[in-house]
């Protein structure tokens, strides 16, 4: 039976139920949305495996599911939250912790990093720089065929908001680590906006983590400018338990002569969507959109990757790869348009996958849209095993056959992890990948909080 | 007890796909001695390299070998390659991904792991990289790198003596090693060949041509024909070979079997 | 450079189409559109027994409840089934029984055709099966095959004598259910051939169906079913034409092969249906449901299919590889010009053990055409060893054209390896450079990369229709790059 239709009464109920609060709570710019969005939701309804993006990805058991709470965190889980730490040696970072969407410190609801980068909740920075809002806030996300998308317009309240203004430069990482925490089980909207104006520099890293053992879901919208010759990375570890949902979509809109990179680093999860858009918007761009997941029991990670071509000379790659055992199952849904305007484009994509159980399953559609003809594009997928020769190699020079295979696994994965542009960041991610591929707690040494 | 020979093969007979290739082979390799194997494409080779490393592409059927007196062919590769068997691949594999340090630091410590001895430390282990490096001249910049990965021909030959350097093997097995490679490669492979051996590290160099031979001097060498060793002699029979070719061999090989259909027509 | 080369692009794209005439000759035609009365009609005109009316009505009243397809990246005009004539035969007197009382004007168009139906004329090793609008008009060699114990006729004379091979096999690769247009041709089928290889039997022949549509306003619904039983092999080519004209005509053939233990079935298709004149007016809507099943063990079967012809191409040639160590193979090369729109791939499906599938497909975009490949490769939990390489390429002539790669992998095994590579590129400038200074002609220059480029699935073709093949391409094609 069709799930659906209930999960949108449920929701419809909860939207009337709250929209006196959240309306009050929220700045105009937000409600504004809200009403048309809540249509879109209904109009869209929630995507189930006929929509071609979510093909081989079911949401059911994680949307249908009596959430108990939607929008607002208990003034308690506060305190828990606060013990937080997550110090890296050698990786120098300005942190900042989120707990299920919201800022725990409302008071600094709003810095300044030195370097004259902006971090902060979006509800102060509608306050604090009310143009700039009006100018980003819910201009590159595509509703056209996810109901998912227009549901976070409707019903968040706060997210991330980060802003580099013109030409600044923050050489240490904005770390954010996301917590879901609660003694209920909750279903989490965040909505987040990164701009990064012409000229300014910016990496952001974000870590997700559930504490507590709660069922939790989460819808997270991202929207990030990158203005002219700027650049901005960002790079996601995703790290919860198996009663933890997660949908990313995020929409990266670059203009002429910027360059970005997303990196999404999957170790755990019971279902994981990341939706990346990347809107080659002007001339000279350059985007790059890496994505790694290592899934067992009954996990499923599925990756959506668009990249839109629109200007003319810009230059994509798309590398995702996926290790999966157990009962787990993988999707990648890939996309390169080219659009007519588009010459001189060079578009690049490949996914590889490995398969290590009889009962593990991966679906995988990569796939090239072009109407250019100036054109260099090419797209590759493996789903396959180890490989026999590379594992006898090993083996020929004395060691032993599981740890020849880890090896590999971890080179496999190694390929992506290579790419992220922080050096300590990368090393401690081999790290977390080699302790996952082990079966050990994927764990920052230094963390105090025991997840999992 | 220390056998008479480091390797014993008998009468070994083994099949690919159900076809046999090795169909009854006998060699034996002393300690400190120098084997040289020439033969024909297709003469059953690089299976017998297979073999000897366990490679399961190939299936023993029949025979023996023996490696210090312990059965071999019970062996995982590991356990053979901890004993000593080391094979220079004649296409080593390109694993992207796996770093070249991280790939030897794990071999020589599970080696010394097999063989009771505490794993070497990180500067340690690096100390040995380098001097291994400059024992067999090859590039600084290779072992920075994943294995194999976008290395030409003769560096990924070169990368394999610098891990027969590295793992200090009891019996190497150079699979046409020479193939593929220039004059002054030739050389600095013989000659970390040479540098590496100690008394008693056999080898057995698998070539098509004398080449190589005239840097690593046999003291045996023995020409395959049809899965099996056909002829062995001294080092001169290299240079007959590379004189006269293989069709002399074929025909006093073949001679045995067909000489009653010779006599028909 | 650049002008020069545009301007070639627009001389030899607006080459004619060369197959373009109408013949003359009356038609046995019934009255446009579609109803249970029709098909009745149909099949009494055809004298088939009860079963396969039944067969057709069932099929009918599916298709009433089912909706045209809309998922391919393809613009449709709307098709209006009132307007369609179902049934048109040209009218002879009597069935013909040897040449001799075939009508002369037929076997000019053949031979205009380049098919002609004497024997002693044709190709040597060629059999052939020619169907105009609704019906077979003649097959050669009939009775040289009959002596092997082949069969090999039009589907109506299979209906006649072989009813009960017919009735075991037919939809039994294609379910009436399967799809729209599918569902279609098994309510109005008219005529298509029919082939029947026994046990252990490797047909001495290429086997060839020429298929023709001639009446105006007709829409052509063959149906063509090919079983190759145990240890048998047979290599099986179409050819089609269809006269100029401004309206759409609508094509919905179903194909069907069942290859048994140790058969291997070779399908080549050679499909040049009108394809409209350069502004995108009239041509051939071509929807086509082929697809085969590899139903012993070490069966094989081979797609081959150049496609140049038709306004829009559907199609999805398949695999269903459900012996043990079965093979499937799909290689294609589809040309799309003017205002040409191709959405076509395969499927292979892995259900045995040890399954092997390659897929190499080749796509070439000019003018405003566009063309999709759309592929799956599915690998079943059970198929152990299963085995897949696809590679699928796409070549822009032009600006304002494009090209699109829908590859679906579904893995559910974890022996199986699958891997799939795409590219896509224009000619290179420097390859034209190239062959100029060699002192070649830049019109001659895109015609040897562009059959360069294509050869690998030209040679897969029966040596005797390689060269057709080729020329053909040059002749949609010739010189044209942006």
């Amino acid at each position: 039976m069709d799930y659906r239709p209930e999960v949108i009464s449920k929701m419809s109920a909860l939207y009337a139920a709250g929209s006196g609060s959240f309306l009050k709570d929220s700045p105009e710019l937000f409600n504004r949305y809200r009403e048309s969005a809540f249509e879109d939701f209904k109009r869209l309804g929630i995507p189930d495996r006929k929509n071609e993006a979510y093909k081989y990805t079911n949401l059911e058991t994680f949307l249908n599911y009596q959430y108990q709470e939607y929008y607002s965190p208990l003034p308690a889980d506060f305190r828990e939250a606060e013990k937080f730490h997550c110090e890296v040696e050698d990786l120098d970072v300005w942190n900042m912790v989120l707990l299920n969407g919201f800022f725990p410190n409302g008071e600094k609801g709003l810095v300044m990093l030195p370097g004259g980068i902006w971090v902060g909740s979006m509800k102060f920075a509608v306050k604090q720089f009310p143009a700039l809002m009006e100018k980003h806030y819910n201009k590159y996300v595509e509703n056209a065929n996810d109901g998912l998308v227009p549901l976070n317009t409707a019903l968040a309240t706060d997210g991330l908001f980060i802003y580099a203004p013109k030409n600044t430069v923050y050489t240490k990482p904005v770390q954010i680590v996301n917590l879901l925490h609660s003694d209920k089980d909750i279903f989490v909207q965040d909505r987040n906006l990164v701009v990064v104006e012409d000229g300014a520099q910016l990496s952001l890293l974000v870590c997700d983590h559930a504490l507590s053992p709660q069922h939790f879901l989460t819808n997270t919208v991202t929207e990030v400018y990158v203005g002219r010759n700027s650049r901005f990375d960002i790079i996601r570890v995703q790290n919860q338990h198996n009663n933890s949902g997660k949908m990313t979509h995020t929409y990266i809109h670059q203009e002429r002569d910027s360059y970005a990179s997303s990196n999404n680093i999957t170790l755990h999860g019971g279902l994981v969507r990341n939706a990346t858009w990347h809107h080659l918007g002007g001339e000279n761009a350059e985007t790059h959109s890496y994505g790694l997941f290592l899934a067992d029991k009954h996990q499923h990670i599925a990756n959506f990757v668009k990249v839109d071509h629109v200007a003319p000379n810009c230059n994509s790659t798309q590398l995702f790869k996926g290790v999966l055992d157990d009962n787990a199952s993988g999707a990648f849904n890939g996309r390169i348009m080219v659009h007519k305007e588009a010459q001189g484009t060079n578009a690049y994509q490949s996914n590889n996958n490995i398969i290590l159980s009889e009962n593990a399953r991966m679906d995988t559609k990569p796939q090239l849209e072009i109407f250019a003809d100036d054109v260099k594009c090419s797209h590759g997928a493996t789903v396959g095993q180890i490989d026999a020769d590379a594992l006898f190699y090993l083996r020929s020079r004395g060691i032993d056959a599981r740890e020849a295979r880890l090896m590999l696994m971890f080179g496999f994965a190694h390929e992506v992890i290579q790419n992220i542009p922080i050096e300590a960041l990368r090393d401690r991610i081999d790290n977390l990948v080699h302790q996952r591929l082990r079966g050990e707690l994927s764990r920052c040494a230094s963390c105090a909080i025991q997840c999992n | 007890m220390k056998d008479n020979f480091l390797l014993q093969i008998k009468e070994l007979k083994a099949s690919i796909d159900n076809k046999e290739i090795l169909k009854g082979l006998n060699l034996e390799v002393g300690y400190g001695e120098i084997h040289a194997i020439m033969g024909p494409n297709g003469s059953g080779k690089s299976t017998l390299a297979n073999v000897l490393t366990g490679r399961d592409i190939a299936t023993v059927t029949h025979g023996s070998v023996t490696f210090e007196g312990h059965n071999l062919l019970e062996m995982s590769p590991e356990e053979r390659a901890r004993e000593g068997i080391f094979l220079s691949f004649q296409y080593p594999i390109e694993i992207p991904g796996v770093s070249m340090v991280n790939f030897m630091k794990t071999a020589v410590n599970e080696q010394r792991k097999y063989h009771g001895l505490e794993p070497l430390s990180a500067s340690d282990f690096l100390k040995l990289m380098r001097e291994k490096k400059e024992l067999v001249e090859i590039d600084s910049a290779l072992t920075n790198r994943s294995v194999n990965e976008g290395f030409s021909g003769g560096e990924k030959k070169k990368n394999e003596i610098f891990q027969m350097a590295m793992l200090e093997p009891r019996l190497a097995l150079l699979d046409e090693t020479d193939s593929g490679l220039d004059i002054d490669a030739l050389r600095i492979v013989a000659n970390g060949v040479n540098k590496i051996r100690r008394p008693d590290t056999s080898v057995i160099v698998i070539t098509h041509y004398q080449r190589l031979l005239d840097h690593i001097i046999p003291d045996f060498v023995h020409v395959m024909y049809d899965g099996r060793i056909v002829k062995s002699a001294g080092p001169e029979l290299a240079l007959e070979l590379e004189e006269r070719g293989y069709d002399w061999i074929r025909k006093e090989a073949d001679v045995s079997e067909e000489s009653w259909t010779t006599d028909q027509k | 450079m650049e002008n020069d080369q545009d301007k070639i692009l627009n001389d030899v794209t607006s080459g004619e189409y060369k197959f373009g005439f109408v013949t003359d000759i009356e038609s046995d035609s019934i009255p446009a559109g579609l109803n249970e009365d029709v098909i009745r009609l149909i099949s009494s005109k055809k004298k088939e027994p009860e079963w396969l009316l039944e067969f057709r009505l069932k099929s009918y009243r599916h298709w009433l409840t089912m909706k045209m397809p809309t998922w391919a990246n393809l613009r449709i005009p709307e098709i209006n089934y009132k307007d369609i004539i179902f049934y048109s035969a040209p009218k002879q007197k009597i069935a013909p029984s040897s040449l001799s009382d075939v009508d002369p004007e037929l076997i000019r168009t053949f031979d205009k055709l380049g098919i002609p139906l004497e024997e002693q004329k044709h190709l040597t090793g060629v059999a052939v099966d020619a169907v105009m609008d609704s019906i077979s008009v003649k097959t050669t060699f009939r009775e040289t095959l009959a002596e092997m114990g082949i069969i090999f006729c039009s589907f109506s004379e299979a209906v006649k004598e072989h009813p009960s091979l017919v009735q075991k096999y037919l939809a039994s690769v294609v379910p009436y259910t399967d799809n729209f247009f599918a569902t279609l041709n098994s309510a109005v089928f008219s005529d298509g051939s029919f082939c029947y290889i026994p046990k252990g039997v490797r047909c001495p022949m290429e086997l060839s169906t020429y298929f023709r549509i001639n009446a105006s306003n007709t829409g052509q619904f063959e149906r063509t079913l090919l079983i190759a039983d145990e240890e048998a092999y047979v290599s099986y080519l179409e050819g089609c034409t269809a006269p100029m004209r401004d309206e759409n005509q609508l094509h919905a053939a179903v194909v069907e092969i069942v290859a048994e233990c140790g058969a291997e079935v070779k399908y080549s298709t050679v499909q040049n249906w009108y394809p409209g004149d350069k502004d995108g007016k009239g041509g051939i809507l071509n929807f086509v449901t082929k697809r085969g099943i590899c139903k012993g063990d070490d069966s094989k079967i081979s797609w081959t299919q150049v496609e140049t012809g038709s306004a829009i191409t559907w199609k999805y040639p398949s695999c269903i590889l459900r012996g043990n160590n079965s093979t499937g193979e799909f290689y294609s090369v589809a040309v799309t010009n003017n205002h040409q729109q191709a959405d076509t791939g395969t499927k292979m499906i892995h259900i045995g053990k040890n399954t092997k599938s390659t897929i190499l497909s080749k796509g070439i975009s000019a003018g405003f055409g566009q063309n999709s490949y759309r592929g799956l490769v599915k690998v079943l939990s059970k198929a152990e060893g299963a085995r897949n390489f696809s590679q699928c390429d796409s070549l822009l002539l032009g600006d304002k054209c494009g090209a699109h790669t829908f590859p679906y992998i579904e893995v559910d095994n974890p022996s199986a390896i699958v891997e799939h590579e795409a590219t896509t590129s224009r000619i290179g400038e420097d390859q034209i450079f190239y062959c100029n200074q060699r002192g070649i002609s830049t019109e001659d220059a895109i015609g040897l990369i562009v059959n360069g480029y294509a050869r690998e699935v030209i040679n897969k073709l029966p040596m005797e229709f390689a060269v057709e093949a080729q020329k053909l391409l040059q002749i949609s094609l010739e010189g044209s790059v942006g």
